[in-house]
Parts: C-alpha cells; structure tokens; sequence
C-alpha cells in the first residue's frame, strides 16, 4: 500500500525583506538581497515554496575590538583595524552577502565617538563595498539614538537594516527608518510575546511587514541554545499558522553569542581534553549557525570567515531541492 | 492517535465492578488515557477490547535498546515533532565507524582515543554511546576485529555488514550484548531477520522507498524482530535526508503509523571534516536516534554532544541546582562570598570561572526557579529580598566572618536595597563571568 506523505497546508508565509537598493533603485549596491519569504518550514521544500537563501552577514567593527580571542582576530587579519578595509575583505576574500557594521566605538565607554564622524565611516563603508549594509548601534539607548538617526540619514537611499529597536525604545529608530526608506531589526529577549509586540508597536508607526526584521536573542551552542531555536520554531510556526505580526526573517547574532562561549575562546593548553582550539572555535559558531537555520534563520550574522565558509557550503546543500 | 478517556470508556464492559481498585469504569478509563495504569487491572475486559487498547497503549515510536545491562542504550518512544510540544525524551546515541581494514593496532588507538570523548558539562557527564565496525573485507577479519574492539571497551555495538555468516559468528559471540544489525535491505531481509530473532538483537533496515520500509519492517515483525530501527540514507543532498527524517517522524506520529514508528539511524560521514559535523549537528536536531561519524575529533565531539544535550534539555525544566551555599576549594571564615541563581548554565559558568581563579570562594546560590541573572531580576525571582532570605536560609552568615557579598554586574542596579534589607556591604562584580578570576585576585 503506497503511504500517504504527511504534508502540512500553511495559510501564510514569511515577509520577504529587501536589503540594499541599486542605482535605479535610488542607491549604489552592486547586489541586493532578498531575504525570507518562505511559504513552509525550513528546508521542506515538498511543502512551500523557499523562494531566498538564508543568507550571511559578515560583522565589522568601526574600532578594532578588544575582546576577540586572537585566533579569530588572525581570522580577519590586519584588516581589522580599518572598517572599510574590513568590510572589503568580507565582500571580496570571505564572500559575504552582506556586512554587518556595528558601531561600537560609539559607546561612552568606549571612544564616545562624535556623531558625524561616525556616520563618516557608515558613508565610507558604503562607497568602498558593494553589497547591502546592516548597521548596529553600541547598544547604549541613549547614545544609540543620537547616532542612530544620523547614521540612516547618511544612508539614505540605500536601503539598509539597521537595529536595533527594543520594547523600551523603539520610536526614535523607527522614525528615521521610516523617514529613509531602510528596514528596522526588532529586538527581544527570547520572548515570543514581546517579539510580537513591537511588531505592533512598530508597524503602528507605519512601517510597513516587510521593513521588519525580528532578533529573537539567540543563544551560542551550550549557552542557551535551545531556549531561542525553540522559540524561533514558535514563532515560525505562528507565522506560517496566519500570524503576520510574527511573520518576518530572523536575524541571528551567533558570531556575537559563539565567541562569548568558553569553548570557542579557550586556550588548547588550557583544555587539551577539548581539542585544538583554532577548529573548536570555528565549529561552536558554525555548528551555532546551521542549528540555528533549521530553527528558521534567514540573516546569520558571522565572525569568522571560516565559519561563514562552512554555514554557506552547509546552506548551498540544503538548497539543492 | 492515542485515545481519550472516553473513547476507551467505549471499550470497557461498564459494570463498575471496582475490581481495578477505581470506583467507576469511566475513573479507570481516564487513568488509562493518561497510562498510569496497566489495562491488566480490569478482570472483565473483552479480547477485542484488549487488542484494540494494546495497540494504543504502545508508543507510536518503539523505544529500542541496545547494550548489555551495564550499559543501555534505549532510543525511540518520542512523542512530539517540536520541543516545545514536549521535551525529546531518549537523546540520540552518538558513535563511531571503524572499519576493520585498519590494523588491531590501529584500532586499539583509536578506542582509547575515543573511551577519552568525556566531558562534563552543567553538571552532566557527556560521553559518546556506540562503536560501529564496519565488514570491509572476508568474514575472519570482521569477527577478529568485533572480538577486538568487544573486549576492549564496553560501547554499545553496531555491525556493519551485509554478509549474514560473518554476523552470525560476532552476534554468537556477543551474546547478551545487543548490538544492532546494520542492515537489512529488501533482498536479504528474511535471512538477516532469521540472525536478529536468533540472537535478540535490534535490526537496522535501509530502503529505496517509503513504501518499500513499510512492507520491510512488517515483515522483519513478523519474523519474530520488534526491534527495528531504519536506515536513512544519507548520501544525498541534505535537504532530502532531512525531509525524509521530518516525514518518517510525522508518519509515526500524526498518522500512526506503526510500520514506520521506528527510530531512525543516520551516518554522516566526511571523515572528521567541519561539514560532517555540521550535518551531524542537523541529524540531532531533526529526529536521528542513532549518528554515527567516521571523525573523532575532541573538538568536533565536545560540540555535537553539547547540542544533542541542549536540543534534549526538558525546556518545561530547565536544568537547576540545589539552592545553597557552595563552599569551593579550601574556603575560610574569610573567603568571599558571590551570589548568583540556581540555573544550572548559570551556577557552572560562574563555578568553573571561580575554580580558575583558584582563590577558594562560597557561591550562594539563590532559588530562581532554574532562571538566569537578568531573566530572574526581570521576573522578581533575583530580588534583594530573594536574595536576603538565601543568605539566611544558607548558613552563610555562620560560615563567613565579613559581611561582604558579590552580585553580579548586570544587577548593580539592586545594590542599595540589597545593602539595606540584607545588611551586608554590596560589592558589584563583573557582568560576564569571565571577568571573575581577575576580579577575585584583585579583591586584596
């Protein structure tokens, strides 16, 4: 007797976000990116259509950082110490899709950097790269949104992601996202309820569905993992159920979360049971990404270049139908 | 589908005789649904009645064991599609492929290698579970070499063969072992279904198509073999093994279908390399009951076992500690004292920064209900009250002479209240808990 293959009928599918924007279109990118829009669970192909790749954002820093593990720092090379260099090196040697810029130099405890000089280096990176731009604030709120607005404007046109907007604050990003023509990343802390409602919150301000990309907060591999992948697969499933205000890409911040990881960051001496410790790194934030992809990612931003290299080639695969 | 408790009521003869020790038939049919009760109970129970709840009461997935009684591997039994729904229950046994064309020197290198794959994580011993030996030659070499790695190390066994009479000498002598039979295919299933009742071992069955499994695994069941666990084959694109594994999954679970409620095998193979791993790392989270790799690389080991225990983490229950005060190394009246919750992840973190510290310290772990520092602070489970009473609950101020505690960075914001309820000084210490061995050395 033949089987019956178990097929689940979805009523809704992803918003499909566009990142980066053409000459016609109004900016400069060589490429655009086209992200989500999936009719189906990750990878189910027999299912709905997958019309995007989940796609890797490689992440710069406007100051070399100083709390990278040197094996990933050696990763980048002496690039890292100039953004546009770096950023670069992502497009042309490591094969980005697209560069995650975060200006964490902003930070008043860091540089304090001045506004313009800051929006400076997002122009900067922009002329020199061909491929759509994220841009990260420091993380600060109250610094964030002075050099934030600033940052879009200089940007305009070019249709970026920038992020990223929280419950507490999310008026001031929005306004100037809305205002230049970029989409938002809407921040949550592993939480399904909050995630959805800043959605709303967000698009009551008129921003369209498609101008919203969710962080749910992940986890790297050993440290939290499993709350965020399930609760990506929460959300995914509420979407695909008829759920607009879930239903947007996820964007994943493992190389932020994996290199946090004591796994990835000690020393071989310090734990010869564990392994080398130049693969131990690359596999926690690889292994971190792909897991995270059949949770439903479709933005994994990356540190690594070897990482990035592995999460790609394990993605080329998964989109063979 | 499992039944309610109405639909078995249906099935009960309704005398409310209370020979099963509950006061109505409808009482027991409910204890039955929820399985806390064997149908055995009742004295009156009519065949057909007890065919039909037989075949609901066993689970859609077969739980399947391998290994001997000192160390059993069980795998199966699962019930939902999305952790969520309910926490995945058997964590998928990971194992080796060693082919017996390596030398018996070889071999005994390698097992040593991995007998040393432990690691202990939040608490938890993590170790891998199966040695695979793969016939790559004639049938003298295969048994030398199960012989070989049998008597050395004590894993769960898969054998790995298509020729039925060297089988039938390794699983004579492995007797009481279990090992799996990897695998049956269409065209030797009766024979190797003969060496599976034979030796009461559990039988792997690879297949061209769904509907050629389930004619296999009925059959394999009907020789007298339970135990099945299928093959998937995975040398395809990734895609296709993971719809096959999604939908084999559902087959069992939505339709119930017990022709294909088995667990499943994968072999992802790639010699050691970073994408064995990463397609490993798929095999765990999407349903494998058993992976087997051809690498055996610490660091590639230390992250598959680490997902397969996030992935199997009860997230209903997420992994706590005891609530109290935790003397580490050779603590005095004078040694510090930090605080933090009593979420495994976060009491291990902060334990393991401590001991590299080496500067002997007590940890005060506060009930947070297995909450993390900000999570519990957002929830009002990390309060200065919560955090008073674990002081005084604890024995800490007995323990200690100073009033000095350590909070955590993130929840600097508590110092004064904390100050003020607990009467101790507040000192605050670093966010990450990778700040703590400088921060305890520069303590003075």
């Amino acid at each position: 007797m033949a089987i019956e293959l178990v097929k689940e009928k979805w009523s809704n599918a992803v918003a499909t976000v566009v990142i980066g924007a053409t000459k016609e279109e109004g900016g400069s990118r060589a490429t655009v990116v086209k992200c989500a829009g999936e009719e189906g669970l990750p990878f189910l192909f027999a299912e709905g259509k997958i019309p995007n790749r989940p796609v890797i954002a490689m992440e710069i820093f406007d100051l070399e950082p100083d709390d990278w593990p040197e094996s990933l720092k050696q990763a980048i090379g002496s690039e890292i110490k100039s953004p546009v260099d770096w950023a670069l090196k992502c497009e042309k040697e490591f094969k980005a899709d697209l560069i995650c810029l975060r200006l964490s130099g902003a930070h008043p405890d860091a540089q304090n950097r001045p506004v313009d000089e800051l929006a400076k280096t997002v122009k900067d990176v922009l002329r020199a790269t061909g491929i759509p731009l994220i841009v990260l604030g420091c993380g600060e709120d109250k610094r964030d949104n002075e050099v934030l607005p600033q940052c879009s404007q200089a940007a305009k046109g070019e249709r970026i992601l920038i992020g990223e907007a929280a419950q507490e604050n999310y008026k001031t990003l929005t306004a100037s996202v809305l205002a230049d023509g970029h989409s938002i990343i809407a921040q949550s802390p592993i939480d399904i309820n909050i995630a959805k409602q800043l959605n709303i919150l967000i698009s009551d301000m008129a921003l369209p569905l498609e101008r919203i990309v969710i962080n749910p907060t992940v986890g790297a591999l050993g440290y939290g993992l499993e709350y965020a992948y399930s609760i990506m697969e929460r959300a995914r499933l509420a979407a695909l159920c008829g759920d607009k205000m879930l239903a947007m890409p996820f964007i994943c911040f493992v190389g932020l979360e994996a290199w946090r990881a004591k796994e990835a960051k000690a020393l071989t001496e310090e734990f010869p049971a564990w392994g080398s410790q130049i693969e131990r790194g690359i596999i926690w934030e690889a292994l971190t990404a792909t897991t995270f992809l059949q949770a439903g990612a479709d933005i994994l931003v990356m540190r690594h270049p070897k990482s990035a290299e592995i999460a790609r080639r394990h993605i080329d695969e998964l989109m063979v139908v | 589908m499992a039944l309610s408790g109405l639909e078995i009521y249906k099935l009960l003869p309704k005398t409310n005789c209370r020979e099963c020790g509950f006061p109505t038939c409808l009482a027991f049919a409910l204890a039955l649904a929820k399985k806390a009760v064997a149908l055995e109970k009742c004295p009156s129970v009519s065949p057909a009645a007890k065919e039909a709840l037989q075949a609901q009461s066993q689970p859609p997935i077969r739980l399947v064991l391998l290994g001997d009684d000192k160390n059993k591997i069980e795998i199966g039994n699962e019930t939902a599609m999305f952790r969520h729904e309910e926490k995945f229950h058997h964590p998928a046994a990971i194992g080796f492929v060693i082919e017996d064309s390596l030398s018996n020197e070889e071999i005994k290198q390698r097992l040593d290698k991995i007998n040393k794959l432990q690691f202990e994580r939040v608490g938890q011993l993590l170790r891998t579970d199966l040695i695979a030996i793969s016939q790559t030659n004639d049938a003298e070499r295969f048994v030398e070499a199960v012989n070989l790695v049998s008597t050395l190390v004590n894993f769960g066994m898969v054998l790995i063969s298509n020729d039925a009479s060297a089988l039938a000498i390794v699983l004579k002598s492995l007797a009481g072992r279990r090992p799996l039979i990897y695998a049956a295919t269409d065209k030797n299933l009766a024979e190797f279904s003969r060496l599976a009742k034979e030796h009461n071992a559990p039988l792997a069955i690879s297949f061209e198509s769904m509907d050629s499994l389930s004619e296999l695994t009925k059959k394999a069941n009907q020789a007298g073999v339970p135990d099945v666990v299928i093959a998937v084959n995975t040398g395809r694109h990734n895609s296709q093994v993971i719809w096959e594994l999604t939908q084999l999954r559902r087959q069992a679970l939505k339709k119930a279908n017990r022709s294909l409620g088995f667990p499943l095998i994968t072999v992802a193979s790639g010699l050691g390399s970073y994408d064995e791993v990463v397609k490993a790392g798929d095999y765990i989270a999407k349903y494998s009951g058993i992976i087997l790799l051809e690498g055996f690389k610490e660091w590639a080991v230390l992250a598959l076992l680490t997902l397969r225990q996030n992935i199997y983490t009860d997230p209903q229950k997420p992994l706590q500690i005891e609530a109290k005060l935790y003397p580490i190394g050779n603590t005095t009246e004078a040694s510090p004292v930090l605080v933090t919750t009593n979420f495994s992840l976060t009491y291990y973190t902060v334990l393991g920064e401590v001991e590299a510290s080496k500067v002997p310290s007590n940890i005060l772990s506060v009930n947070t209900e297995g909450m993390s520092v900000l999570t519990a602070w957002a929830a009002e489970k990390f309060t200065p009250d919560k955090i008073t009473e674990g002081l005084k609950k604890s024995g800490a101020e007995e323990k200690v002479k100073h009033r000095n505690l350590i909070i955590p960075g993130y929840v600097a914001v508590i110092s004064g209240e904390l100050e003020e309820k607990s009467g101790w000084k507040i000192i605050v210490g670093p966010k990450e808990a990778a700040g703590i061995p400088s921060f305890l050395k520069n303590l003075g």
